[in-house]
């Protein structure tokens, strides 16, 4: 069978295999049923809240706990000093940096954690941080990342022996020689500065942990809000010296990730302290000011872009110089050998001579982290200056821009495709797909209308200086075309603190041929527990619904790291076919001895074994289930039963692709901008359930508009965060977002067993360009070549009048 | 799960009860009416009052009627309700207009008249609404009764002429016959505050403005309104020219300060621009009748 044919439906009327169905896990979801963190209650667990500091530079002169302790519910108060003692007052970060879990010396930004407070109930744990008294000297803050490299600029990190600056690293890729040498005989270079500014993941349910030390056994249970329970509970024995076997990590039902759930944050340590010093289960979780200020943000790169061309359109090169904002500690989870994640994928989808990137990290007085939030290890920053440079070029050039793509995206038969920063891709056809998304928009029927509206304006007298004319609006059209490396990785490339980064998987086919597929990535809400039983049930024929798929809890799962850069389905699902087809191996030789026949003599046809020429004759998989527990002889060193289990690591990542258009509505007497459609072609590959693909892209779309025109998390001066609450950091409505319009086209990936591509942050990855393209197109009336998001409708207004806002500082 | 501090809690069964509540335990006590000001506030521990006095059971509140050349509406009438009146739907298409652009509907299914006025947000679009229209409000105390226009009903943001022992009970809205209206709001989202508001009502005579009315909310106008760009627009013809340069007047007297929605040159245009927007709407609907 391959994976166009449509799959046999089961009894329940789900395709054995590949294709639309509902997901098994919305049932206890749509019934409220679902388990989260916040839903468990433990016999006599205790609670605990965080004392955040107002300041974002500080030092602490003095913590006065004593009240805090005399409150009648309070069980412990625990400080910076107190950790000290047992030597936790700070762990190490995923970027060979340290962390403090509470502020020892000095606070570093404007949230963080300074005391813990356990009580009987999460009011009174709350109630007694007004209780604590802090005496702080406040210090210059740096703010602004442009100056944080600044002679005389404030040294944050005074804990690191003989640190003088807030630099943190400096990091090249591509060949800088070819590069300036294709620069220097390029007959057009055009340069753009643009921000790609800080924005938080903002998972419905924000994080918390509850840790359980078990004084007699030293057992070390802790339910935890996190996407990777593996690297959690390394990195629990790394950090508190728990011996790692006495160490359970239970991620139970998450409400959203988005990256913001792969680290370990303070609280996570501290409800382990509290628990290790009440004797009491701990229960931390924090509220959504305290997600928003503290946890994981992502993106905060300031980027200088330059591109090479020649005056047809050619490009010929990409130059980049990015100043990453990495907040007050290195915390960026991502592969060890890459600070700038994979931001070095940056020349895109397209055919160039020579490439080169220069990033350097620096510290600022802000909230730590730095790569969370479906960008797939810094892709999205990669995509969104490429899509912009080529935009930029083809405004210089006065060249349509979906002509510049179609002259320059690589060709089919470039495929595998090693670029020139050392990715290779595995597949694409990014013509066709390109044009399939064109067509789909209506393309030049769009130019057309646009050119028509834009005369209208102009004859009813609408001007730069006067915009508003009779209530006429401006169209703009943009486009993007994004490629992303995912599936991270092969070992032989990757690792996270010296781990690799292949993933185990166990499948157990029961007696009644049932099974149970254990796995070491962890479902936020992408319908794994739907995907992966049609993964087995494709390459075995057992019915989805058959299938429980677990996760999420260590005990109960092989090793592997997590669920984060879209990598489930190319690591996860390639190790789910493998071990499927592991079991179907075994399943033939355990047919062939119930047949008294020969492997040799058997062919596979969806769900049984069947001997060769005599099709009447064969076992399906759940006689075979049954037949390998019971008392069949087997040949010679062959046990019974029929499990299997592997460790899957990638030869590759996945290369998914896709063609994004999107129309804006501009009303010029405003700067309000509205989304009037948004075509989203993807390659993915095959689709395992179209259903759940179409909701990852839909969901990835409105975080794109969401980034495009509204998300910022901006600090005043003084350091202080301007996003703490959903009323000052917005996210979009359904009333921001069209009525997407999807299509694919299907390029399969060589080196997966499955074909597949992951999928989970193509749409968050590829539709931030396109809105800003478009809305930049609609002002093109004004001259305006770029502004940087969000494009609110200040903004908007600002880029008319040639004077677009610096979106990370405060608005003054 | 934000927490609010310790509080104590009455369910007032009578106003008089509730204005008694009020007295008994002073200052530190608060009416808590859709809640979705007030507790939005005690979770960030912004607002931590000792005492709420709820007032949801308070059905002699709730209601929108005529009473003679006024529109009589009770403080605890929800904004749905405003939203989908029949009544003031004849009289005055602001109100749905305005409404559709508040919050959202979960919000609106609580959200009261007359927790929105109390609160004094600056950004508040039924304070620009009320004091467009040149309403009163009818604020209750131990003694009896008393009547304000809505425009020196604020101090300034966050404070009313509210007593520590009064209550908002009515909102009067003037009928006036024939007059037209309109709401423009810029947001940065649906559901969001606003960068600004400007809500208006016209009356004509032939083509010649016999009386005007301008709110504005998020710019910091005294009692949300402009009254310089109404004098300047009373009298005269409906003219494009005439209501630029009231707009004009309008965004000059306005105090807007920067913040993320905006820095105060744009807000400041903004005001021009809407204003201009609503009341050219609004004469529109004024010379089709009215409404
Ligand atoms: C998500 C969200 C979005 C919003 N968006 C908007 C928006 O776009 N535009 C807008 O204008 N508003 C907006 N609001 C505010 C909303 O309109 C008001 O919060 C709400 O309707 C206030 O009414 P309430 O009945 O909930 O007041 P409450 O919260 O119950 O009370 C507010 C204050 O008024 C006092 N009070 C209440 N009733 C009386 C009374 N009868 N007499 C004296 N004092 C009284 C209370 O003591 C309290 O101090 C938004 C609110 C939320 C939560």
């Amino acid at each position: 069978m391959t994976v166009t044919d449509a799959a046999p439906l089961s009894a329940a009327g789900n395709p054995i295999g590949f294709g639309r169905m509902l997901r098994k896990e919305d049932a206890r979801f749509l019934r409220g049923q679902g388990n989260y963190l916040d839903d468990i209650q433990l016999p006599g667990m205790l609670h605990g809240a965080i004392l955040r500091s107002p300041h974002a530079h500080a030092r602490i002169i003095s913590i006065d706990t004593s009240a805090a302790e005399a409150h009648p519910k309070v069980k412990a108060v625990i400080t910076g000093a107190m950790l000290e003692g047992l030597k936790l007052a700070w762990m190490p970060t995923l970027s060979q940096d340290v962390q403090a879990v509470l502020a020892t010396d000095k606070v570093r930004f404007h949230g963080q954690e300074v005391a813990f407070v356990v009580a009987e109930d999460r009011y009174s744990a709350r109630d007694a941080l007004e209780l604590i008294v802090v005496e702080y000297e406040p210090l210059r803050p740096v703010v602004d990342a442009r100056r944080a490299l600044e002679p005389g600029a404030p040294v944050i990190r005074t804990d690191i022996e003989g640190k003088q600056d807030n630099h943190i690293f400096d990091w090249e890729a591509g060949d800088r020689e070819a590069t300036d040498e294709v620069f220097r005989r390029a007959e057009v270079v055009v340069a753009q500065d643009m921000l790609y500014p800080r924005v938080h993941p903002a998972p419905m349910e924000t994080c918390g942990s509850i840790a359980s030390m078990d004084r007699v056994t030293g057992q070390l249970t802790a339910w935890s809000t996190t996407q990777a329970p593996h690297a959690h509970r390394t990195l629990y024995a790394l950090v508190a010296g728990i011996p790692e076997h006495k160490v359970r990590i239970i991620s139970p039902d998450i409400g959203g990730g988005f990256g913001n759930k792969v680290g370990i944050y303070p609280g996570y340590v501290l409800a382990v302290v509290g628990s290790i010093v009440t004797g009491h289960p701990v229960k931390w979780v924090e509220d959504r000011s305290e997600n928003l200020m503290s946890t994981s943000f992502a993106r905060d790169y300031h980027m200088h872009g330059e591109i090479a061309a020649t005056k047809s359109g050619k490009i010929l090169g990409l130059r980049v110089k990015v100043l990453a904002d990495h907040g007050a500690f290195n915390g960026t989870a991502q592969p060890t050998k890459f600070p700038a994640g994979f931001f070095h994928i940056f020349p895109g989808s397209y055919d160039l001579e020579a490439a080169h990137c220069e990033v350097t990290g620096v510290y600022t007085n802000k909230a730590p982290g730095g790569v969370a939030y479906a960008c797939s290890f810094r892709v999205t920053e990669a995509v969104y200056l490429v899509e912009r440079m080529v935009e930029v070029l083809a405004d210089e050039l006065k060249m349509d821009p979906a002509d510049v793509r179609r002259q320059n995206l690589l060709r089919p038969e470039q495929f595998p495709y090693m670029n020139k920063t050392g990715w290779e891709y595995d597949s694409g056809d990014y013509g066709k797909t390109l044009e399939v998304a064109l067509d789909k928009a209506g393309y030049d029927d769009l130019r057309r209308r646009q050119a028509e509206g834009r005369a209208r304006w102009r004859a009813a007298g609408g001007t730069p200086e006067h915009p508003e004319v009779g209530g006429e609006h401006l169209m703009g059209i943009g486009i993007s075309f994004f490629t992303e490396g995912v599936g991270a990785g092969p070992k032989k490339h990757m690792d996270i603190l010296g781990l690799g980064m292949a993933d185990g998987c166990e499948l157990r086919v029961h007696p009644t041929g049932k099974a149970q597929l254990r796995l070491s990535v962890q479902t936020q809400g992408q319908g794994h527990e739907t995907t992966f039983a049609q993964i087995v049930a494709h390459e075995l024929g057992i019915p989805p619904e058959d299938i429980e798929v677990i996760h999420g809890d260590t005990d109960n799962t092989p090793f592997g790291l997590g669920t984060y850069g879209s990598r489930s389905t190319p690591v996860s699902g390639a190790a789910a076919a493998v071990v499927s087809r592991r079991i179907r191996d075994k399943a033939r030789i355990v047919a062939a001895a119930a047949l008294e026949c020969s492997t040799d003599d058997l062919e596979w046809e969806l769900g049984r074994w069947k001997v060769k020429g005599d099709p009447e004759k064969g076992k399906t998989i759940q006689e075979i289930a049954m037949l390998a527990h019971g008392t069949l002889e087997l040949p010679e060193g062959v046990e019974g039963h029929l499990d299997a289990s592997v460790v899957y690591d990638p030869p590759n990542l996945t290369y998914p692709y896709g063609a994004y258009i999107c129309v804006v509505d501009l009303d010029p007497g405003t700067g309000q901008i509205k989304v009037d459609r948004f075509i989203a072609v993807d390659d993915c590959g095959p689709r395992i359930n179209p259903m759940i693909v179409e909701g990852q892209v839909h969901g990835g779309l409105a975080d794109g508009v969401g980034m495009a025109l509204m998300e910022v998390i901006a600090f005043d001066e003084s350091g202080n965060h301007l996003g703490g609450s959903f009323m000052d950091y917005l996210l979009p409505t359904s009333l921001e977002c069209p009525s997407w319009e999807l299509g694919e086209t299907v390029t399969p990936s060589p080196h997966h067993p499955l074909g597949v591509k992951g999928v989970g942050e193509s749409a968050t990855v590829g539709s931030p360009p396109a809105v800003v393209n478009a809305v930049v197109d609609a002002l093109e009336p004004f001259g305006v070549r770029h502004a940087d998001m969000p494009l609110t409708p200040a903004q908007v207004w600002l880029a008319m009048r040639g004077r677009p806002l610096r979106t990370d500082l405060a608005v003054s | 799960m934000q927490t609010p501090a310790p509080f104590e809690y009455d369910r007032a069964t009578s106003i008089d009860q509730a204005i008694g509540l009020l007295e008994q335990y002073g200052p530190d006590t608060r009416l808590v009416a859709g809640g979705h000001s007030l507790l939005p506030m005690m979770k960030l521990r912004l607002a931590q009052p000792g005492r709420l006095v709820d007032i949801n059971d308070l059905d002699d509140l709730s209601y929108i009627r005529q009473e003679e050349a006024q529109i009589a509406i009770g403080s605890l009438t929800r904004h749905s309700e405003l939203l989908s009146s029949p009544l003031l739907a004849q009289h005055w298409s602001i109100f749905a207009e305005a409404e559709r652009v508040i919050a959202d509907p979960v919000v609106r299914n609580r959200g009261t008249i007359g927790g929105s006025l109390c609160q004094g947000d600056p950004a508040e679009d039924l304070s620009a609404l009320v004091c467009a229209l040149r309403a009163q409000l009818v604020i209750r105390s131990r003694g009896g009764s008393r009547t304000v226009e809505a425009r020196d009903f604020y101090l300034g943001p966050y404070e009313t002429v509210i007593g520590p022992a009064e209550m908002l009970t009515e909102v009067r809205i003037p009928i006036h016959e024939g007059a037209g209206s309109a709401y423009e709001k810029v947001e940065r989202r649906a559901g969001d505050w606003a960068v600004v508001a400007v809500g208006c009502f016209v009356k004509l005579d032939a083509d010649r403005v016999l009386d005007v009315g301008i709110g504005l909310a998020a710019v910091n106008a005294r009692g949300f309104a402009a009254p310089e760009a109404e004098d300047r627009l009373r009298g005269q013809p409906a003219t494009e020219e005439q209501l630029a340069a009231a707009a004009s007047l309008a965004a000059q007297h306005c105090r807007p300060q920067a913040d993320q929605r905006g820095p105060e040159d744009y807000k400041r245009y903004l005001v021009g621009e809407l204003t201009r927007r609503a009341l050219r709407r609004a004469i529109d609907r004024a010379s089709r009748g009215g409404a």
